[in-house]
């Protein structure tokens, strides 16, 4: 188990290293230079500020080992278009934002799916399984940003009936100006979660221990939630370190749409005014979160489930 | 009854037996063997879902590809005269003579409120209004396309009037066939607005005068209309956007990047991966363990976070839509989940029985590979293929939105609501039609997707 452990976090380290060196690479194949503005310089002044930022050195070997230096002590360099201000104090600031929302969409997105999975493979072909398909369907079929707009008129339309601020449309602050973004946010992993649990839930309705459990006569509502349940949500772990991934990313439109001062919202401004140093940050962190919670949820589905072997 | 044959009864000889003869017939009840494609297909159609989904797509590729011969209109050049018109909204226009300036000495002043003199045109308004006692430095004029409401919201301001112009407007100002509310507040002290102000609602006409209408095509000479006629204009059948283009033939073109994004990309990838896969598997050791690690690294790279970096490192110069740029990034990103799936289904295929007997007939790798593990790797792949085609679609999409996907004015499915969002309350038409879009598209090939899983896999069959 610890060898195990041990193999994937180098592994993850590797990987951290590898998204590191192609973000660095990237951005320096941008046509063009950081030191490129609108405002007219002297070469003085230029030649000073690019020994100032260390770009008078060559790329490689010096640039980039600066940057792998600077990155191992956790400093990712200061924002190009915000003077003054550090990648490391944005991500500080606004990283735990996304989080905070990102977290609840996972919840929403995991109980959802769970439950709804369930309860399509307890009454299939029926109409519950009709109804709960369907919108799974269209769930995954819908682009997230479209549930955002959605979201958002359903927003204006709830507050305008009842005359008065139910739930604020956008911004950030309260638990109230999180719960539909998170919804929204986590509408296509629930619905992904569903059509999983369901499939995994058919499988173990017809097995065999579920069969002698009825045969002993235990109570139905334990056999579903002792027997059957904690048995299919397994196969659900295993696809959480994924959701999480695709619930970070699909963070950046729900947190445009909404006005949240989330770390997505920042990246998606970020690349849009090209901030060189805060996208490199940026993609350096959001990269290093998800390879390690890709791992961690593995390392997780080793420990709850007894009869996978992780070696 | 068994009883009643007893054995004593049961006496034997050789004439009691005859050969049996062997019938053709008996080998007639077999059905005409099939071959894997064949029954694929068979399944494939018993599944309506799968086939309602297959002839969706058809059609869309013919919205496509043929839609744009038939509906000539292009999506680049904008009409001014409509723009953010809903589909259906009212086209006509009535001809009128040209603009005269406003002869404001044959006016008769009004003694009820804010009136007209003349009729409201897109051509123009022309305002007059009581004197007011309050006004000692002139008046201000509003316009708002809203009820101004208790709060006053008056909305646009669109001039002032001195104290020596007397009580006289004439709003020319971008002007739309909808309904106005003006307002006119009488200026007090140091040109302050007073409590003092009249306001009237006018319902604008469209006009045209002949000569516009003949520019723009809508009529052949201005000779064969005469004032008072009505005209049609240009015809929309989806609307226009907010800069007047029309709508169908913004989709038709945003389907053009959409859906090749879509098939081309998958296509490549998955075909670099088949080749990548396919040769790892079968050669197998060290490299194979080489050529994987790499595979797994290039999938633990975060995808989104990379077709952005990616977008940005290509960059579009100007005048380039970057559909190629979006194409490369996912094509560099994406082919290794089918190279490790094509990887371990012929690892799993090199260890059947039927190679280790083909192989002791004495075939060649190359036989192997081409008469055995490809076709048998086939399912897999198409079923990869088809669940590839809205994921990558979602993904244009998504870029597209976020404003990292095609360059404006390229359309593009993504875009085009990334468009439509901002006036999602106002004209909705804009947002639902390429939503809608997106979404039957990325339905309909999940659907087939689900319906050749089902026909080609043979665990499934089993299953039945």
């Amino acid at each position: 188990m610890w060898i195990y452990a041990g193999r994937r976090v180098i592994q993850g380290i590797i990987t951290v290293w590898f998204i590191a060196t192609a973000t660095f690479v990237a951005m320096h194949s941008v046509p063009g230079d950081p030191l490129l503005s609108d405002k007219a310089m002297t070469a003085e002044i230029r030649a000073n500020l690019a020994a100032k930022y260390g770009l008078d050195k060559p790329v490689f070997p010096d640039q980039y080992m600066t940057y792998i230096g600077n990155m191992l002590q956790g400093d990712f360099g200061i924002s190009f278009t915000q003077q003054n201000r550090e990648v490391n104090d944005i991500i500080r600031e606004h990283f735990p934002v996304s989080a905070a929302l990102g977290i609840l969409a996972v919840l929403f997105a995991a109980l959802g799916g769970i439950l709804w999975g369930a309860l399509t493979a307890l009454y299939r072909n029926k109409l519950p399984d009709i109804i709960i398909m369907f919108l799974v369907i269209l769930g995954i079929s819908v682009p997230s940003f479209v549930f955002a707009a959605l979201g958002q008129l359903g927003l204006v339309g709830l507050n305008s009936w009842a005359g008065q601020t139910v739930l604020p449309v956008a911004g950030w602050g309260t638990v109230s100006h999180m719960l539909v973004p998170a919804l929204v946010l986590g509408l296509s992993t629930m619905a992904f979660l569903t059509r999983l649990m369901r499939s995994s839930m058919l499988e173990i309705v017809n097995s065999d221990f579920v069969r002698t459990a009825k045969a002993k006569g235990l109570p139905p509502t334990r056999i579903f939630l002792k027997h059957q349940l904690r048995n299919a949500v397994l196969p659900v772990i295993t696809v959480l370190g994924p959701a999480i991934a695709a619930i970070t990313t699909g963070g950046f439109v729900v947190e445009l749409v909404f006005a949240i001062p989330g770390l997505g919202r920042y990246f998606v401004e970020a690349v849009q005014q090209s901030d060189y140093t805060v996208i490199m940050g940026t993609t350096v962190f959001y990269g290093a979160f998800l390879v390690f919670m890709v791992i961690l949820v593995d390392l997780v589905y080793g420990l709850i489930d007894p009869r996978v072997s992780v070696e | 009854m068994s009883e009643s044959i007893q054995q004593s009864d049961l006496v034997l000889s050789p004439t009691s037996f005859k050969p049996l003869v062997k019938e053709d017939s008996e080998q007639g009840i077999s059905r005409p063997s099939l071959s894997y494609w064949q029954d694929a297909w068979r399944r494939l159609k018993e599944n309506t879902r799968a086939i309602v989904s297959l002839y969706i797509i058809l059609g869309l590729l013919a919205f496509t590809v043929l839609g744009p011969q038939i509906w000539g209109a292009s999506g680049a050049t904008s009409d001014v005269d409509q723009i953010s018109k809903a589909p259906f909204a009212n086209r006509a226009a009535t001809i009128v003579e040209p603009f005269e300036p406003w002869d404001q000495s044959k006016v008769t002043a009004s003694n009820n409120g804010l009136q007209l003199d003349g009729d409201p045109t897109t051509q123009a308004v022309r305002l007059v209004w009581e004197p007011m006692a309050a006004s000692t430095n002139g008046y201000r004029i509003y316009r708002n396309i809203y009820p101004t409401g208790p709060e006053r919201a008056l909305g646009l301001p669109l001039g002032e009037v001195f104290p020596s112009q007397g009580t006289y407007f004439e709003d020319r100002l971008d002007l739309s066939p909808t309904y106005y509310y003006y307002t006119v507040v009488a200026l007090g002290d140091k040109s302050r607005e007073t409590q003092e102000f009249q306001s009237h609602e006018f319902d604008v006409t469209r006009v045209i005068t002949a000569d516009e209408a003949v520019e723009k095509n809508l009529i052949e000479s201005s000779s064969d209309v005469a004032v008072g006629d009505e005209v049609m204009l240009a015809w929309h059948p989806l609307g226009t956007d907010y800069l007047g283009r029309d709508m169908l033939a913004r989709l038709m073109e945003g389907a053009q990047v959409s859906l090749f994004i879509g098939i081309v990309a998958p296509l490549i990838y998955v075909l670099i991966g088949i080749l990548y896969g396919s040769t790892a598997g079968f050669i197998g050791g060290p490299l194979d363990q080489g050529m994987m690690r790499f595979a797994d690294f290039v999938v633990a790279l975060p995808f989104l976070l990379f077709m952005i970096v990616f977008k940005i490192a290509f960059g579009v110069e100007s005048g380039e839509s970057g559909v190629l740029p979006m194409l490369i990034a996912m094509v560099v990103l994406l082919w290794p989940a089918t190279a490790r799936l094509v990887r371990g289904q012929i690892l799993q295929i090199r260890e059947e029985g039927y190679i280790d007997a083909s192989r002791l007939l004495g075939a060649k790798s190359s036989y192997l590979i081409g008469r055995h593990m490809i076709p048998n790797t086939m399912g897999v792949i198409l079923v990869t293929l088809t669940f590839a085609v809205p994921s990558a679609i979602f993904t244009e999409a998504f870029l597209s939105f976020i404003g990292m996907g095609v360059a404006p004015p390229t359309p593009s499915w993504g875009s085009m609501c990334n468009e439509g969002l901002k006036t999602m309350n106002s004209t909705p038409h804009e947002l639902i039609f390429p939503a809608v879009l997106i979404s039957v598209t990325v339905l309909a090939f999940n659907m087939l997707g689900d319906g050749l899983r089902d026909a080609l896999d043979a665990r499934m069959r089993s299953r039945e």
